[in-house]
């Protein structure tokens, strides 16, 4: 009897030990990316890096100013058509809407959240780039606002629920229209969660590298307009990584410390709002 | 939309090629010759691959987070996780190409090859690049997935089972393997469905590492190809009509693959919450 228990000991000591070690290693992963991009790309982040053009390979120094103008381009536009679309669909789901109706559109916002990112490539691209004829950073923008807009749809809806039913009510007693209501009174309350939830998702697409390949593909130099070809930073990241050049793979490097930093940056602040601002009345 | 404009740029394609398509292996651009096995197999095995690396990971971690962990480390820790999630997939790529590639390449597949050489699955030339070396950087890639998700589904389970199985003399393992795990499995298999579809899609940091070689291997130290990264490196360059079709056809079969299996996720996650607050 006391050898079984025994033994059920050491099965409890040893499985409950590896669990720790499981969630060990998953985080330490997390370390290890960051002193990685640290340590190859800190020495080739400098003040050129932020203003100078990219050169050709074997010239020494060079930037991807047009890059990151470039990838801002992209996620502004990006954000300007996907965030409206986004937030009303999602005050929609929250207030308005019967059953089946918004159960459908929550389930198809729930698939495009899950379409692989090359897919939203080639679907823009037929859309987009084929009509037009060629590559543009409006065709950029627009895949990445088909990824936005669930995103953001469903976290507007989420923190919308969240406002206490009383507020509702209270407001519509007090004689607000339906509509008076939803804008003073329910958005106001839900509105750290909500900006939070549109910074995640910005962060989120401006990593995405996939569904930029073909649509606005890249450029060495300025674009002088959105319609032509744009360069982007996930892209650069990705074309100067596959290049054979060693001085092209330290701006690769650098390039992926500045674009991590930048998402991490995103996440972490978001996160904060969220811990400190989203104690709504109960 | 989405579907009916993939399934209409793709017919070209479809009414050459029919449903061998999908099973012919030849791969030749200058013949105007498509077959998507080579890619649908490397898709299947590298996500294969990921899951049988990610899965025991993830589970145990979600495990140690739910029910070991205080309270607040565990916190702390799922906000690192959450982070690594939110990591693009394009620095997954960067880091693979310039440190997880030589790394495999000088010692991990060679010592491989020394203990498993017989077997045809690791046999073979070594590269650094392949199937192996893109399923490790993509279980790196879903088990933020698996874990958060399993985790949730853990924590939905009732307190009062926990320490019913604790009060009739059971280990905390015991209470936690045949109690808590089995309670919540469907949702933990739902969160292995969210990491599999994501591991199916995933295009940048496989195109990076698999080889860019369209025919079958057995061995998993070769280089092959998979749908996203087919599609990633050659659709800027397909010329002619056939080509970009074949290629639309390509995104179209993966679009379908990770519809259904997302959707099977969808449920499985969804059937578990509402057992757990049913019986809570």
């Amino acid at each position: 009897m006391t050898s079984r228990n025994q033994r059920r000991n050491i099965v409890n000591n040893v499985m409950l030990t590896s669990t720790g070690v499981c969630a060990f290693i998953t985080v330490s992963t997390l370390f290890l990316i960051l002193a990685y991009l640290v340590y190859n790309g800190g020495k080739s982040v400098n003040l050129d890096f932020f203003t100078k053009l990219p050169l050709a390979p074997g010239q020494d120094g060079g930037g991807m100013a047009n890059a990151i103008v470039g990838s801002a381009e992209i996620v502004l536009l990006a954000s300007v058509i996907g965030i409206p679309i986004g937030f009303f669909a999602g005050v929609y789901l929250a207030e308005f809407g019967g059953k089946t109706f918004s159960f459908l559109i929550r389930y198809t916002a729930d698939l495009l959240n899950g379409v692989p990112s090359i897919v939203i490539g080639i679907f823009a691209w037929t859309v987009v780039v084929v009509p037009m004829h060629h590559f543009s950073a409006l065709a950029g923008g627009f895949a990445l606002s088909l990824m936005l807009i669930p995103i953001s749809a469903r976290s507007t809806e989420q923190f919308l629920l969240e406002v206490p039913r009383a507020m509702r009510e209270g407001a519509l007693a007090l004689g607000a229209s339906k509509w008076r209501t939803i804008a003073s009174v329910i958005v106001p309350a839900a509105r750290k969660g909500i900006m939070t939830g549109m910074i995640l998702g910005v962060a989120r697409i401006s990593g995405e590298t996939a569904p930029l390949l073909f649509t606005s593909l890249g450029n060495q130099f300025w674009a002088a307009s959105l319609s032509e070809p744009t360069a982007s930073l996930p892209v650069m990241i990705f074309t100067h990584a596959t290049a054979p050049y060693e001085d092209w793979h330290r701006q690769a490097w650098a390039a992926g410390l500045v674009l991590l930093g930048l998402v991490l940056i995103a996440n972490i602040s978001a996160r904060m709002i969220i811990s400190r601002g989203v104690s709504l009345p109960k | 939309m989405l579907v009916y404009q993939l399934w209409v740029t793709s017919s070209l394609s479809r009414h050459k090629f029919g449903f061998g398509f999908l099973t012919s292996s030849m791969w030749n651009p200058v013949t105007d010759q498509f077959g998507a096995a080579p890619f649908i197999y490397g898709t299947v095995l590298t996500s294969f691959l990921a899951l049988l690396i990610s899965v025991p990971l993830g589970v145990g971690a979600a495990i140690y987070l739910s029910e070991l962990a205080l309270p607040k480390l565990s916190i702390s820790l799922t906000f690192l996780v959450e982070l690594l999630a939110a990591v693009p997939s394009v620095i997954f790529g960067l880091l693979a190409i310039f440190t997880l590639v030589p790394f495999m390449r000088d010692y991990i597949e060679p010592a491989l090859q020394k203990v498993f050489g017989d077997t045809p699955f690791f046999s073979g030339p070594i590269f650094g690049v392949g199937y192996l070396t893109a399923g490790i950087i993509l279980a790196v890639m879903t088990f933020p997935f698996i874990i958060s998700v399993s985790r949730e589904a853990l924590m939905a389970v009732p307190r009062e089972q926990r320490e019913a199985a604790l009060a009739l003399g059971a280990t905390k393992w015991e209470s936690t393997w045949q109690i808590v795990v089995p309670f919540a499995k469907l949702g933990i298999i739902g969160s292995i469905f969210l990491g599999l579809a994501r591991a199916l899609g995933e295009t940048m940091a496989v195109t990076m590492v698999i080889g860019n070689d369209p025919s079958i291997h057995a061995s998993l130290l070769s280089p092959g190809y998979t749908i996203a990264a087919v599609v990633a490196n050659e659709f800027t360059e397909a010329s002619g009509k056939t080509y970009p079709a074949a290629l639309v056809e390509l995104g179209l079969v993966l679009f379908v693959l990770t519809m259904v299996i997302n959707a099977l996720a969808q449920v499985l996650i969804v059937l578990t919450t509402s057992k757990g607050s049913s019986k809570g």
